[in-house]
């Protein structure tokens, strides 16, 4: 029986990693239950196959209000699926049990409050996440999660985004956990040609705020993306371009089209 | 409770990070306008000239001897430019959108009527106006799509979820992320995150001022209920806001009871739906047990949201108003009513409120003396009660 590695530690760890082979995290999302049920495990495990660093379960919301049509049409899809914050906290736990990947949420408050927050702290504890993301949770409105959460062990990753003025980083920053999470336009999520021009001297005014690895999300979605974001970021989150890439290839090659995107991805990190 | 903006347990900013400097930019411009008597001098003459306020209160003693009460009166927020009372708060926004130098607008609209609202003002004004409109809005209230259009404004359609007023609000707040340097939201009820239900009560609270002041002069007195309808909840805030500290006036809103609260098919948010956070702020929503925002129905548009402001549901939680609703049947028996006993074809929202007189009477007696805020003509619902009628 091995000693009990806690989610904090496995992301933690996961950036530690890439940071010693020279390249950058990649953290993959997935919205859980698309592009049906049964898909998702196997689609995680490509993920990670590729080379992912860290898992971003999509938690399905009916009303998504920072994300772009891609992430949209798959919570619809994954909804009319059936799915439910109970089963990506079963694909949760199958894929930290399995591979011991570093895993996070990314959901809305709504689903969340409703399952009750220390409930999700308790749950997602025992499914070996490492934490959660909630888009329309901004810190002024976190304390009753926080409060649920830090007993579990769990973190809370904000995002910051190129709007964030200087002294908010100042105030913000000092309270974050396991890695910073950049929004790298002004915008929804989804699938972009060029990254915003401003992204470097976004993430130069967050650093110097924090010592944290500092991951850059929202619009990355090819290997030119990635490249460009070496010697300025820690990292990258990729979601929208994922899910693209499995609702394009035919049933039986998505496994291996997202391994190979994830895999070109990992790739264009490397310094 | 952390965060501003608080009604008890309910409001909130539950908003993307990027948006959150802007709402802060908000708050204070709003604050600044409202202590600016210059802004609200504007704002006074502009209501009067091209608003054509005060509207008129009046007295509806057919309708009242129809349903068996003493006394009620209208404040007819139908007379109003545009037709709703709508304009009042797109007004004042507009204003200080342009105040804040933003010179692009998003609004997203229902019944169309805070659409044509918006982009009347923005008409006015010289501001760009996008409008986000759900495709099934935009088939049920197609005059309000070509009035849109002809007053200059950009109506995109919204296909997503349930093609309705919560999915234009949603595609309205996402245009607002990408182009927050640029855009004013320019919200049309009570809803969303602060200071978007105070502000919108503010500059709808002339409305509850008016009607009070009229009520007074002709009666001599204080009614003793006041109606108003409710989705979002922004003409009832309006009219409520100034009668809150009179203990003798009750005060009841009128949810969209749809084809009845046990049916699962309504628009009642308070009547049935569990504390939540929808578009920004948190309030009474209508879910199901995993938090996913349900669909709603209701033969009004303008009701057909599964949300309502937090005030409201603050008001719902000390008793202060009482909360009620009224099905599509009641709405459109009403609608004819008063279209015939009064001269005066109301929207189908605030028919709901006519349709709770006959209730008043039952709980209160034939002595109430009734305040109804119609807050729009009906114009706009022809062909839906048109529809309707066929069908029965």
């Amino acid at each position: 029986m091995s000693v009990a590695v806690s989610g904090a530690l496995r992301l933690e760890r996961a950036f530690a990693r890439a940071r010693t082979e020279r390249r950058l995290a990649v953290a993959v999302y997935l919205t859980v239950g698309y592009p049906d049920r049964a898909s998702t495990g196997s689609l995680l495990r490509a993920a990670l196959d590729g080379g992912a660093d860290v898992l971003e379960l999509g938690v399905p919301f009916s009303d998504p209000l920072a994300d772009g049509t891609t992430v949209q049409r798959a919570s619809e899809a994954a909804l009319r699926n059936g799915v439910t914050l109970g089963d990506c906290l079963s694909e949760a736990a199958a894929v930290v049990r399995d591979r011991d990947a570093p895993v996070l949420f990314m959901g809305y408050t709504n689903p969340f409050m409703q399952y009750g927050f220390e409930r999700l702290a308790t749950d997602g504890a025992r499914a070996g996440i490492a934490g959660v993301i909630v888009p329309d949770m901004p810190s002024e409105e976190s304390s009753e999660l926080d409060f649920a959460l830090a007993p579990a062990g769990l973190l809370r990753i904000d995002l910051y985004a190129p709007t964030t003025p200087d002294d908010r980083l100042a105030r913000l920053l000092p309270n974050a956990r396991g890695f910073v999470y950049c929004v790298s336009l002004t915008g929804v999520t989804g699938a972009r040609r060029a990254l915003a021009s401003d992204v470097a001297e976004f993430v130069g005014r967050v650093r110097r705020h924090t010592a944290l690895p500092i991951a850059v999300g929202f619009g990355i979605s090819a290997p030119e993306h990635v490249a460009a974001l070496r010697g300025t970021a820690d990292g990258i989150v990729v979601g929208s371009a994922a899910i693209d890439v499995v609702t394009s290839a035919p049933a039986e090659r998505r496994a291996t089209a997202l391994r190979e995107f994830v895999a070109s991805l990992v790739a264009a990190g490397r310094s | 409770m952390s965060g501003r903006g608080r009604y008890g347990q309910f409001g909130g900013q539950f908003l993307p990070e990027t948006l959150m400097p802007a709402i802060a930019e908000l708050e204070a411009a709003f604050d600044a306008a409202r202590a600016d008597e210059a802004f609200q001098q504007e704002l006074d003459r502009l209501l009067h000239e091209w608003v054509g306020r005060p509207t008129p209160l009046s007295d509806a003693s057919r309708l009242a001897k129809l349903v068996g009460l003493r006394r009620v009166m209208l404040k007819r927020e139908d007379l109003t430019h545009t037709g709703a009372h709508k304009i009042n708060s797109a007004l004042g926004q507009a204003l200080l959108a342009r105040r804040m130098g933003k010179q692009r607008i998003v609004a997203e609209t229902g019944a169309g009527q805070h659409g044509v609202a918006s982009a009347a003002a923005c008409a006015l004004l010289g501001l760009e106006c996008v409008v986000y409109m759900g495709t099934e809005d935009m088939r049920r209230q197609e005059p309000n799509v070509f009035r849109m259009r002809l007053l200059g404004a950009e109506v995109r359609a919204v296909e997503a979820g349930s093609r309705t007023l919560k999915d234009a609000v949603n595609e309205a707040i996402r245009d607002w992320v990408t182009n927050v340097r640029t855009t004013y939201y320019l919200l049309g009820s009570a809803i969303g995150p602060h200071p978007y239900p105070a502000m919108v009560r503010e500059f709808q609270s002339i409305i509850g001022r008016e009607a009070r002041a009229q009520w007074l002069e002709r009666v001599g007195a204080l009614p003793s209920v006041v109606v108003a309808c409710v989705g979002g909840g922004s003409n009832a805030i309006g009219m409520f806001s100034a009668f809150l500290e009179d203990p003798g006036v009750r005060l009841r809103g009128v949810e969209a009871g749809g084809l009845g609260v046990e049916s699962g098919k309504h628009a009642a948010s308070i009547g049935g739906g569990r504390v939540g956070v929808l578009h920004g702020t948190r309030s009474y929503v209508l879910q199901d047990e995993h938090g996913q925002i349900r669909e709603t129905h209701s033969v009004s548009a303008g009701l057909d949201y599964p949300g309502v402001g937090p005030e409201h549901a603050f008001l719902h939680e000390t008793g202060r108003v009482e909360y009620v609703s009224r099905t599509d049947a009641e709405a459109l028996e009403a609608f004819g009513v008063l279209s015939r006993t009064e001269g005066i074809i109301p929207a189908l929202e605030p028919a709901h409120a006519i349709a709770d007189l006959a209730h008043i009477r039952l709980r209160y007696g034939a002595e109430a003396d009734v305040l109804v805020c119609l807050s729009g003509r009906g114009d706009k619902d022809l062909e839906t009660v048109m529809r309707a009628r066929e069908a029965m």
